[in-house]
């Protein structure tokens, strides 16, 4: 087992239900982990959701979170994740006065390198997408910020993961 | 209901009729079979308390003096009965009341269902009179908890309150309900919850995992069983006595175990932790295999846990799997209910007797009953002890009676020394450590079991932390006997004082009222113990009494409980002195 503190993802398979948000966070709080990031959204399976929580922990001690993740009533299965066994994407939006676009020329070129999408333009500002890891939409707001951004916000992590989940067949032993 | 059921000729649950959702809760609580719940009025809930009033040859409301007793007395309810306790309450500090028996049944795994009234749905958030968020309140100490705003919604509802509080590992459960959804009328039907898609109450045992911890049981040269709630729980008792027999292993109980085996057994070697027995705890360093049946290494038994049983495999019964290796690291996890693991590993296991070692268990007793043991049941010194008095108890209920106790030094005490020839004889608050819980708890305990003597024992401390409830125990003519040892100290805080702070004795020092004045205020029949040579005749006198009754004893000031593990030292570093 690893003994160092990384960055692993949880994802938490649930039933769509008020309040388990915060009986969710609970279980960090109370062991004074700090959540990096969260997201929850529909999973592929109707009426399920998908919590995935990104956390810098060793692997002994989110084996002990995901238990008693798991423990919850209205969860439905919780795994753990490197960030080698997913595939994850976060979302970058970047707000610039429109001027910038016409007196630096080199943030075209910045836009265009850094695959960012044009969200949408009007005279005032325009609005900036990049999807992509942590480290990529870090770097475009380092290359912006040195000419002024106006509003800057991060996603939380989504992921998929390498592995087969079997939620639908984990459901379907439950009910029989 | 009845009726109903002869004319439609159909199923109770399957006949719908409008009615309002007050009464769809009392409704749903007689289709769950409860006969008792404890609770308080107030606005929010008064609904349901014009439908208690309708129905009360049915369900018998006891009104305790505090929320807090209402809670505690569900708790000894259940833990008694097996069954679940019902708590009910209004909102805001109706609410927040409940909190501490609701904590104390989380981490004692107590079947509880908490029904709590809540402002009209409109009002939420609003800051409404009496408005508190109880579900954000109680959500980190329930197993669950919802809020209901429609009364349609209440029978779902409680039928799953119903269900997870006894399911799998028990727990307390809370539904909030909006007085809005309380008038509203609706189609009542009732169904009972036997399935949850997200919920797996009870896991899977794997073969393997019998097998593999049966080799290590057959094989093991010096094999230490310590068993939990978990045998209780599961009403698993006969099978984890076979178990213990038949392997001929040494066996000892964490206080919420106690009495699931009973305490003359022979192989029954004591309690665990801090104040358990010395042989347990020493040669919980000595055993080769570990085998842990339903309880969860709490912090209280097994002192460091980087010094804890390093040289033996564990093996780990056990129906929660976030238990498993969450403070000590088990070799083989045999997950399920103990009933039925219990019995699908006893066909595997050889017969087998440990003399030798067993005796070691034997020599170390001798060492503590010279030591200890001796100087507790059998004072020669002046000023009575708390064990002789829990011993003249035990010689005059024969061991038959269960012992509830509050938290504290009269409770390590009374669990080391009580007598417990039946299962669910001990009552106490083991993982919270709630002080003020016997008193009530006793309540609840007496009255799920009539049959039995109820008899809770308390310190000066505890007891004036829910002493109210001597009220509700003389309206409801609960004959409860009620033991306090009075030694005017918050006497374990003190011993720690004495011990690790230099004698620096900060607010534990208690200027005490006239008990047995307060217990006669309450018209009950009371006396007070001083002398050695008055005890034997007064617990008679109190064993005898048809009705509840009050003694008072007054115990040395400054009696320490030993042995004790220090806190953070390692169970084999245990003190005799």
């Amino acid at each position: 087992m690893n003994t160092e503190k990384q960055l692993y993802t949880i994802s938490v398979y649930t039933e769509n239900n008020i309040g388990l948000l915060n009986r969710i966070s609970a279980i960090f709080q109370r062991r004074h982990i700090n959540i990096e990031s969260l997201n929850i959204s529909p999973s592929e399976i109707d009426n399920v959701s998908r919590f995935t929580i990104v956390v810098n922990m060793i692997e002994v001690d989110v084996k002990k979170i995901i238990g008693q993740i798991e423990k919850q009533v209205e969860v439905i299965k919780a795994y753990y994740h490197t960030l080698d066994e997913i595939i994850y994407q976060i979302s970058g939006l970047f707000k610039i006065k429109s001027e910038l676009l016409f007196e630096e020329p080199q943030i075209q070129n910045i836009i265009k390198e850094s695959n960012a999408r044009i969200v949408t333009v009007n005279t005032a500002f325009f609005v900036l997408e990049k999807s992509g890891r942590k480290e990529e939409i870090a770097e475009l707001y380092n290359k912006l910020s040195t000419f002024g951004i106006m509003q800057y916000t991060r996603s939380g992590l989504i992921a998929v993961t390498k592995d087969e989940m079997r939620i639908s067949e984990l459901l379907e032993t439950y009910n029989n | 209901m009845e009726t109903q059921t002869i004319q439609n000729n159909s199923k109770a649950t399957k006949t719908t009729e409008k009615i309002s959702g007050s009464e769809a809760i009392v409704r749903c609580l007689i289709a769950e079979e409860v006969k008792v719940i404890y609770g308080y009025p107030g606005g929010a809930i008064m609904p349901v308390y014009d439908e208690l009033y309708k129905y009360q040859d049915k369900i018998h409301h006891v009104l305790t003096r505090h929320e807090q007793g209402a809670t505690h007395a569900a708790q000894g309810f259940a833990r008694i009965s097996g069954k679940v306790g019902v708590a009910i309450a209004t909102s805001g500090p109706g609410a927040t009341n409940l909190i501490t028996g609701i904590a104390d049944a989380q981490i004692d795994s107590t079947p509880m269902v908490c029904i709590t009234g809540q402002v009209p749905s409109h009002l939420l958030g609003s800051d409404a009179f009496q408005e508190t968020d109880i579900v954000g309140i109680s959500t980190p100490v329930t197993k669950w908890n919802c809020q209901v705003t429609k009364a349609a919604d209440i029978p779902a509802a409680l039928a799953k309150a119903f269900y997870i509080a006894k399911s799998g590992r028990p727990g307390p459960v809370l539904v909030d309900i909006t007085k809005d959804a309380q008038f509203e009328e609706f189609d009542f039907s009732y169904e009972k919850c036997t399935k949850i898609r997200s919920y797996n109450p009870i896991p899977k045992t794997e073969q393997s995992s019998l097998e593999v911890a049966a080799k290590l049981i057959n094989e093991a040269k010096k094999p230490f069983i310590v068993w939990g709630q978990g045998v209780v729980l599961s009403e698993a008792e006969t099978a984890f006595k076979a178990l213990v027999e038949k392997a001929g292993i040494p066996a000892a109980w964490t206080i919420l175990g106690a009495s699931a085996l009973p305490t003359s057994h022979p192989l029954n070697v004591g309690m665990l932790g801090m104040h358990g027995n010395y042989a347990p705890n020493k040669l919980t360093n000595e055993c080769d295999v570990l085998i842990a049946i339903g309880m969860r290494f709490d912090d209280r038994v097994t002192g460091d846990l980087s010094k804890y049983a390093k040289q033996a495999k564990v093996i780990h019964f056990e129906i929660d799997p976030a238990e498993i290796s969450k403070n000590v690291k088990a070799d083989v996890a045999v997950l399920g209910d103990a009933k039925a693991t219990l019995a699908a590993i006893l066909p595997l296991i050889q017969e087998n007797s440990h003399t030798n070692w067993h005796q070691q268990f034997k020599d170390l007793y001798e060492i503590e009953y010279q030591k200890v043991i001796k100087n507790d049941l059998h004072p020669t010194k002046e000023g009575l002890t708390m064990g002789e008095v829990i011993n003249e108890i035990n010689i005059q209920s024969e061991g038959e009676a269960a012992i509830v106790t509050d938290v504290g030094q009269h409770q390590m005490i009374a669990c080391r020394y009580a007598d417990f020839n039946k299962t669910k004889s001990n009552i106490t608050s083991g993982g919270l450590g709630t002080m003020g819980f016997g008193l009530p708890a006793a309540i609840g305990a007496k009255m799920a079991a009539p049959e039995r003597e109820v008899v809770s024992i308390s310190g000066d401390g505890g007891y004036q932390m829910t002493i109210q409830e001597l009220g509700t125990i003389f309206q409801q003519k609960a004959a409860v006997k009620i033991v306090v040892l009075n030694n005017e100290f918050l006497g374990m805080v003190r011993q720690w004082q004495q011990l690790f702070f230099d004698k620096r004795y900060a607010s534990t020092e208690m200027t005490n009222p006239n008990f047995v004045a307060i217990a006669e205020g309450y018209y009950l029949k009371a006396r007070k113990v001083v002398k050695r040579a008055d005890l034997k005749e007064a617990v008679k006198e109190m064993m005898e009494s048809k009705e509840a009754y009050f003694l008072e004893v007054c115990v040395e000031k400054e009696g320490n409980v030993f042995p004790m593990v220090p806190s953070g030292a390692s169970v084999s570093d245990i003190r005799l002195e």
